[in-house]
C-alpha cells in the first residue's frame, strides 16, 4: 500500500508527461488527478492505522540505491506518524490542486505538462517523507526543487518567471551545500546515512569535540547547523527567503501546493524528522528558535504593505513558517508539525482562494485594482474569511490551536534565544492578524476600484486572458471544479484543530506519535505549558483582535490613513515594501560579484596569463627565434665561409686541447 | 585466434573495419554510405564484444582478467593485455560511445567521409588499447598514438579556427608526455620491466617516486585537464566536429584519471601522498574557476568544456582522497560524465546542425518548436548539475564525501560546485530553451529527428538508470578499489616502519 501512495504519482506523471501530446489534455488531467486522489484516500487509511491503531512502524526496502565501502544507500519507505502525517497533507492538498487546476487552468495550452510537472512534485516530496535515509531525503529534496523550478517557470515566455524559477533553484541549492556537509558530517560521525544508525549512534556524541575546517566544534552543533542550513533554504527562512516572493511567478494553484502547504514546510520536517540529532545540540537548537522567530517577525513586517495578492500570502507563509522553526527551537516538534497541519489547509485555501480571485478579476492581482467583490463573488470571500479566521487564529479555528500552542512554548522554554522568540511570535500575530485582514477588506469591501480601470489594462499572462475578452468586466464566480476544494480545505481550517488536537499535542500525543518524535528526558516543555499564566494563553487572542481593530480602522473607516502614513515615515514604507533590500544586497554582494569573477577568470587568467604564458607565449617565442636565425641567412658567400671557418678552428681548438690532455 | 584472446579481438575489430573502409575506391555518394554504414557495424560488434567481456568479468576479484601475453622476438617488448574492475568500465564505455560518434556524423560530415571514418576507428582501437595495455611501453604507445587521429580530426573536420585549436590541443599533450616518457624510461631503468603488474608491486625509493610522479602528472594533468593547463580543452572543444567533442569529453578525459588510478597512486604511494594537497588545491581551483568562467560564456561548446573541467576537478580530489567513497565515485563520476557531455554535445550538434551556430545568444524560445528537444536537454542540464536521481549526482555524492572525509576543507570547497553548477547549467538552459520564440533564424526548426532520438533516448534512458541504479558500475570497480587501497596503505604504513626503525 505505502509503494502504491508512493509511486502513483510518479505514474501519473510518466503518462501525462510522456504520452500528454498524444492522449490529450483532458485524459491527461484525469489520469494524474485520479491516481492521486486514491494516494491520498490510501494515505488516510495509513494515517489512521499508523496514527490511531496498533500498525507497527515499518520499513519497507525497495532496492539499493549505492554501496561504496561503509556507505550503503538503500531506497525504502519509512513508516512511522511523522510520515503519515506528512503523506495526509500532501497527497490532501495536491489531489485537491489537481482539481482546482482543472477549472484555474482550463484555458492554458500546455495542461498535460502542468499536470506532469504537479505530480512529478507530488512524488519527489512523498520519496521526501517517506526517506529512510538522508541521501534519498536528499533525493526528494531536490526532487521537489527541479518540480518548484519547472512550475514557477511554467510560463516560460515571461523573463520574469524564467528569472524567479533559477532564483528558487539556485537559492535552495545554497541552503543545500549546508545540508550535503551536514551529510558527510553525518557519515563521518557515524559511517553511515540510514536514519535508525545514525539515531542510536547521536547521544554517544553529544558532547564530543571535532576539529573541523581549521576550529573545534561541537560535534552535534555543527552537524545540525549544517543540515539545518538546508532546511532554510528549503522552507525560506531569514537569509535565505528571497526566493519564496519571486516563486508567486508560476501559476497560483503551484503557489498553493508548492509554496505553501507542503515544499516549503520541508524543511520544517526535516528539523522535525532529525529530531534524535537536533536535542543532542541545544546551541543549535538555539539558532534554529532565533532564526525562526526573526523570520516571523521580518516577514510580517513586509507583508504589510504588499500590494500584489499572492506576495501578500507569500510573506505570510514565510512568517508561519518561522513559526513552526519557533517551535522545533525550543523543542515542541509536535507542536511545529501540528501547526505545520493544520497550516497546510488554510494556507492553501489562501491561496487557492486567491487564485479564485484572480480569475474572477482576469488575471489581476494588484489589491489596488480590487475592492467591493464580496457581492460579486460570495462564496469566494467567505471561503477566504474562513481561511483568514484560521490563520489569524480565531478562537476553535485550526490556527487556534496550533499557532497559540507555539507562542505560549515560547513562553516558557529556557532555551536561550526563546524569550527574543516569544516576543517577536507575540507582535507578528498582530501582524499577521492586520495583513490578512487588510488583504480580506482591500479586496472585498471598499469601492470597486476595478470598474474604473480599461478591461484590457491589466498585464495578462501570455496568452491567457484572451478567453476572458467575452465578459471582460464583471467579476464572475469560478465554476464547481475549483470551488469544491476549496471547501474541503475551509472544512480543515476551520474544524482540524478541534479534531486533531488530541492526538497531536493532547494528552493523546503520545499513544499517537508513538517515539517519531524525539525529545531528550531533560525536555519538559509539553508539561510546562500546561502552567501557563492566563494572560499570556490569551494574548495571542488579543494580538489578533488588535490586528483586526487596525485593519478595518485603516482600510474600510479611515481609508486615507495608510498614505497618510506611508507618507510620513517614507524611508521605513520603502524600506518595507522593498523587503527589506534584501534582493538588491544579494544582487551587489554575491550575483554581480560571480559574474565580474568569471569574466575576469575567462579573459584574464585563462587569456592573458595561462594562454600567454603558455601556449601563445611559446609559439610567439618560437617564431621569434626562428626570425633571428633566419637574419642570420643574409646570403653572402663571404659570410658562410667566415661563419664554416670559424666553426672549423673552434672544433679543431676542442679536439687539440682534448688531445694535451 | 592465433592465441589472441577477446581483448586483442576489440582492439583489432575497429582496424578491420578501418581497412575495410580503406579498400572503398570512388568517391560518390554510395561509397560514402557504404563507409558509414561500414563503421557503425564495425562499433557495434565491437560494442558487443565489449559486453561479452564484460559477462566474463568477475567483479569479485580484484586481479587483472582476460590477460594475454606475447613477445616480439628478442626485442625486450612485451604486447600484454589484460582488464581489471578499473578498466572494465573504461572499456565498455569507449566501445558504447563509438557507435553514437558515427551516428552523429551521418549527415553532417559531407567531405573526406571515408578518412573521417578511418579516423575514428582508429581512434577506437588505440582508446581501447589505453585501458586495456599490461606494459608501460605499450600503454605509452596507445596513448601517445591517440593524439593523431584526434589532432586529425580536429584540425581537418573542425570549425574556424581549427588549425590554431588542433596545435595547441597537440603542443600540450605531447610537452605532457615526453616527460612522461622520460619516466618510463628511468622506470624501466630501475625495475628492469616495463610489465605493469610486476611495476605495481615494485617499491621505487622515495626521493625517485616524486620525480617519477611528477612526470606522470605532467602528463595526466594536461589529459584530464586540470587547472591550469586546461585552456586547451574549451578551444578544441570549439573547434573539434560534433563527435570528436563526444569522444574528446568522454574517453580521452578520462585517460588522465586512468593513468592516476593505473600508474601513480598504486605505484608511487608515497609521492601521492606528498602531492595530495597540490592536487587537492589545483581541483578546488578547477572546481570554483572555472565554474564561474562557465557561468559567463557566449558559446554553448565552450560552456560545456568549462564544466567539464569542473566536473574533472571532482574526480582528481576523489581519487586523491585516497577511500574507497572517493575513488569509486571518481571512477564513476568519469563514466557518467562520458555519458552526460557527450550527451550534452551531440545535443549542440543537433541544433548547430539546423542553425550553424553556437552563440547562445542565437537561441531563445525552441521549447516551443522543439519540446523533445527541451526534454532531453532539461534530463542532460539537470545530470550536469548533479541532481539526484540522475548519474551525475552519484559520482559527485561520492567523490565529495569521501574527500570530505579526508580533509573537511576541501570537501568545503568542492562544494561550493553544487551551487555554481545549478547556476551556469540552468542559466544556459534558460537563454536556449525558454524566452519568446521570435528570431527569425530560428523560425521552421524541426524537433528532432528519428535518427536523433535513437542517438539521445539510449543515453538519457542510462543517465537515469544509472542515477537511481549506479551499482553495475560501482559493483565492478569496488574490488579493483579496495585492493588498491589496501595496498596504498600498506605501503605508506611500511615507509612509517621504515622511517621509525631508521630513528
Amino acid at each position: 500500500m505505502y509503494s502504491f501512495i508512493v509511486f502513483l504519482p510518479l505514474i501519473g506523471f510518466l503518462v501525462a508527461g510522456l504520452l500528454g501530446r498524444r492522449i490529450g489534455d483532458r485524459p491527461s488531467e484525469a489520469v494524474t488527478t485520479g491516481l492521486l486522489f486514491v494516494s491520498a484516500i490510501l494515505s488516510w487509511i495509513a494515517f489512521v492505522q499508523v496514527g490511531f491503531g496498533q500498525t507497527p512502524v515499518n520499513t519497507p526496502v525497495l532496492g539499493t540505491w549505492m554501496n561504496s565501502g561503509a556507505l550503503r544507500v538503500e531506497w525504502a519507505l519509512r513508516i512511522d506518524t511523522l510520515t503519515v502525517v506528512m503523506l495526509v497533507v500532501v497527497t490532501t492538498v495536491s489531489s485537491l490542486v489537481h482539481l482546482y487546476s482543472i477549472g484555474y487552468m482550463a484555458e492554458d495550452p500546455h495542461r498535460p505538462r502542468f499536470f506532469a510537472y504537479l505530480s512529478l512534485f507530488t512524488f519527489a516530496m512523498l520519496m521526501l517523507v517517506t526517506a529512510d535515509n538522508l541521501v534519498q531525503m536528499f533525493f526528494g529534496w531536490e526532487g521537489v526543487g527541479l518540480a518548484s523550478y519547472l512550475l514557477i517557470g511554467f510560463w516560460y515566455e515571461k523573463p520574469s518567471a524564467n528569472a524567479a524559477a533559477i532564483k528558487a533553484f539556485v537559492v535552495n541549492r545554497v541552503g543545500d551545500f549546508g545540508f550535503a556537509l551536514g551529510i558527510f558530517l553525518v557519515f563521518f560521525l557515524t559511517g553511515s546515512v540510514a536514519l535508525d544508525t545514525i539515531f542510536a549512534a547521536a547521544p554517544g556524541l553529544a558532547g564530543k569535540t571535532i576539529h573541523l575546517f581549521g576550529v573545534d566544534w561541537d560535534a552535534m552543533t555543527i552537524t545540525c547547523l549544517l543540515l539545518f542550513m538546508g532546511a532554510m533554504g528549503k522552507s525560506a527562512q531569514f537569509l535565505l527567503h528571497t526566493w519564496l516572493p519571486d516563486a508567486m511567478e508560476g501559476p497560483t494553484p503551484v503557489s498553493a501546493l508548492i509554496h505553501a502547504a507542503t515544499m516549503v514546510t520541508a524543511g520544517v520536517f526535516m528539523v522535525a524528522r532529525l529530531s534524535p540529532l537536533f536535542e543532542q545540540a541545544p546551541a543549535a537548537l538555539s539558532v534554529v528558535t532565533i532564526f525562526g522567530a526573526t523570520t516571523a517577525f521580518f516577514a510580517a513586517t513586509v507583508g504589510l504593505v504588499q500590494n500584489d495578492i499572492k506576495r501578500v500570502i507569500a510573506y505570510s507563509t514565510c512568517s508561519q513558517l518561522g513559526y513552526m522553526f519557533v517551535a522545533m527551537g525550543v523543542g515542541g516538534y509536535s507542536l511545529g508539525i501540528f501547526h505545520l497541519f493544520t497550516h497546510a489547509f488554510f494556507k492553501a485555501l489562501l491561496f487557492l482562494g486567491a487564485g479564485s480571485v484572480i480569475h474572477a478579476m482576469h488575471h489581476e492581482q494588484d489589491m489596488r485594482k480590487m475592492g467591493g467583490l464580496h457581492k460579486h463573488i460570495p462564496a469566494t470571500f467567505w471561503l477566504m474569511t474562513a481561511g483568514t479566521f484560521a490563520l489569524t487564529g480565531l478562537p476553535l479555528t485550526s490556527g487556534f490551536f496550533s499557532k497559540d500552542a507555539i507562542i505560549e512554548a515560547a513562553f516558557v522554554s529556557q532555551r536561550p534565544g526563546a524569550l527574543y522568540a516569544f516576543f517577536m511570535v507575540a507582535i507578528a500575530a498582530g501582524l499577521t492578524s492586520f495583513y490578512s485582514w487588510r488583504l480580506v477588506f482591500m479586496t472585498f469591501f471598499g469601492p470597486e476600484r476595478w470598474a474604473a480601470e480599461d478591461a484590457h489594462g491589466h498585464d495578462a499572462h501570455a496568452g491567457d486572458a484572451s478567453g476572458h475578452d467575452d465578459h471582460a468586466l464583471e467579476p464572475h464566480e469560478s465554476p464547481a471544479v475549483m470551488l469544491v476544494p476549496l471547501y474541503v480545505l475551509a472544512a480543515g481550517a476551520l474544524f482540524a484543530g478541534l479534531v486533531f488536537r488530541n492526538a497531536f499535542i493532547g494528552d493523546g500525543a503520545e499513544a499517537f506519535w508513538k517515539k517519531a518524535l524525539f525529545q531528550r528526558a531533560d525536555n519538559h516543555l509539553l508539561h510546562d505549558m500546561h502552567n501557563v499564566p492566563e494572560f499570556i494563553a490569551h494574548l495571542a487572542t488579543w494580538m489578533m483582535l488588535a490586528g483586526f481593530a487596525a485593519a478595518a480602522w485603516f482600510y474600510i473607516f479611515s481609508p486615507l490613513t495608510p498614505r497618510r502614513l506611508a507618507e510620513r515615515n517614507p524611508q521605513l514604507y520603502q524600506f518595507l515594501l522593498n523587503k527589506w533590500y534584501f534582493d538588491e544586497l544579494y544582487d551587489l554582494i554575491f550575483v554581480r560579484p560571480a559574474f565580474w569573477l568569471g569574466r575576469l577568470f575567462w579573459k584574464g587568467g585563462d587569456g592573458r596569463v595561462i594562454d600567454g604564458i603558455g601556449p601563445d607565449g611559446i609559439a610567439a617565442r618560437v617564431i621569434e627565434t626562428a626570425g633571428r636565425a633566419a637574419k642570420l641567412q643574409t646570403g653572402y658567400l663571404y659570410h658562410y665561409a667566415f661563419a664554416m671557418l670559424m666553426g672549423v678552428a673552434a672544433m679543431m681548438t676542442w679536439y687539440l686541447l682534448g688531445g694535451v690532455r | 585466434m592465433f592465441g589472441f584472446g577477446l581483448l586483442t579481438g576489440l582492439i583489432v575489430l575497429p582496424l578491420v573495419g578501418a581497412a575495410f573502409i580503406l579498400c572503398l575506391r570512388g568517391d560518390d555518394e554510395a561509397t560514402k554510405n557504404n563507409a558509414r554504414w561500414a563503421a557503425l557495424l564495425a562499433t557495434l560488434v565491437t560494442f558487443a564484444l565489449a559486453l561479452w567481456a564484460w559477462r566474463l568479468f568477475d567483479p569479485a576479484s580484484a586481479a587483472f582478467q582476460l590477460v594475454e601475453e606475447k613477445r616480439w622476438a628478442g626485442s625486450g617488448l612485451v604486447y600484454k593485455l589484460g582488464i581489471d574492475g578499473i578498466s572494465m568500465p573504461f572499456v565498455v564505455l569507449t566501445a558504447f560511445l563509438m557507435p553514437f560518434c558515427i551516428l552523429a556524423s551521418w549527415e553532417s560530415i559531407t567531405t573526406r567521409v571515408k578518412e573521417y571514418m578511418i579516423a575514428f576507428l582508429v581512434l577506437e582501437t588505440l582508446m581501447i588499447g589505453v585501458f586495456c595495455a599490461l606494459d608501460l611501453v605499450l600503454f605509452y604507445l596507445f596513448f601517445e598514438g591517440g593524439l593523431i587521429p584526434m589532432f586529425l580530426i580536429i584540425g581537418v573536420w573542425g570549425g574556424k579556427r581549427r588549425v590554431y585549436a588542433s596545435f595547441k590541443f597537440f603542443l600540450y599533450t605531447l610537452v605532457g608526455s615526453l616527460l612522461m616518457l622520460l619516466a618510463i624510461m628511468a622506470m624501466y631503468g630501475a625495475a628492469g620491466t616495463t610489465d605493469i603488474t610486476v611495476l605495481l608491486k615494485t617499491a621505487f625509493p622515495s626521493s625517485m617516486q616524486k620525480w617519477l610522479w611528477l612526470a606522470f602528472f605532467a602528463s595526466f594533468a594536461v589529459k584530464m585537464p586540470m587547472w591550469p593547463v586546461h585552456t586547451w580543452l574549451p578551444d578544441a572543444h570549439v573547434e573539434a566536429p560534433t563527435a570528436g567533442s563526444v569522444i574528446l569529453a568522454g574517453i580521452l578525459l578520462k585517460m588522465g584519471g586512468y593513468g592516476f588510478i593505473r600508474f601513480s597512486l598504486p605505484m608511487f604511494p608515497e609521492a601521492s601522498q606528498y602531492f595530495a594537497p597540490l592536487v587537492y588545491t589545483l581541483s578546488i581551483i578547477a572546481i570554483v574557476y572555472t565554474s564561474l568562467v562557465a557561468l559567463v560564456q557566449e558559446d554553448m561548446k565552450k560552456l560545456i568544456a568549462y564544466s567539464s573541467v569542473a566536473h574533472m576537478g571532482f574526480v582528481t580530489m576523489g581519487l586523491f582522497a585516497m577511500n574507497q567513497q572517493g575513488v569509486q565515485g571518481a571512477v564513476f563520476q568519469m563514466v557518467s560524465h562520458g555519458l552526460v557531455s557527450g550527451a550534452l554535445f551531440l545535443c549542440v550538434g543537433v541544433v548547430y546542425d539546423r542553425i550553424h551556430t553556437r552563440e547562445i545568444d542565437a537561441y531563445g524560445g525552441l521549447v516551443k518548436n522543439m519540446p523533445l528537444y527541451a526534454v532531453a536537454l532539461m534530463v542532460f542540464t539537470m545530470a550536469n548539475a548533479g541532481l539526484p536521481g540522475t548519474s551525475g549526482f552519484v559520482g559527485e555524492f561520492l567523490t565529495l564525501i569521501g574527500a570530505f572525509s579526508a580533509n573537511s576543507w576541501v570537501g568545503f570547497f568542492a562544494t561550493t560546485g553544487v551551487i555554481l553548477s545549478a547556476a551556469y547549467a540552468l542559466y544556459l538552459y534558460r537563454r536556449i530553451i525558454f524566452g519568446v520564440f521570435d528570431k527569425p533564424a530560428l523560425a521552421g526548426i524541426a524537433d528532432l529527428s528519428a535518427r536523433e532520438i535513437a542517438l539521445l533516448a539510449p543515453l538519457l534512458a542510462l543517465t537515469i538508470y544509472y542515477g537511481v541504479h549506479p551499482q553495475p558500475i560501482l559493483d565492478a570497480c569496488a574490488a579493483s578499489v579496495a585492493g588498491l587501497i589496501r595496498d596504498y596503505d600498506a605501503a605508506l604504513a611500511a615507509v612509517k616502519v621504515a622511517a621509525a626503525a631508521a630513528h
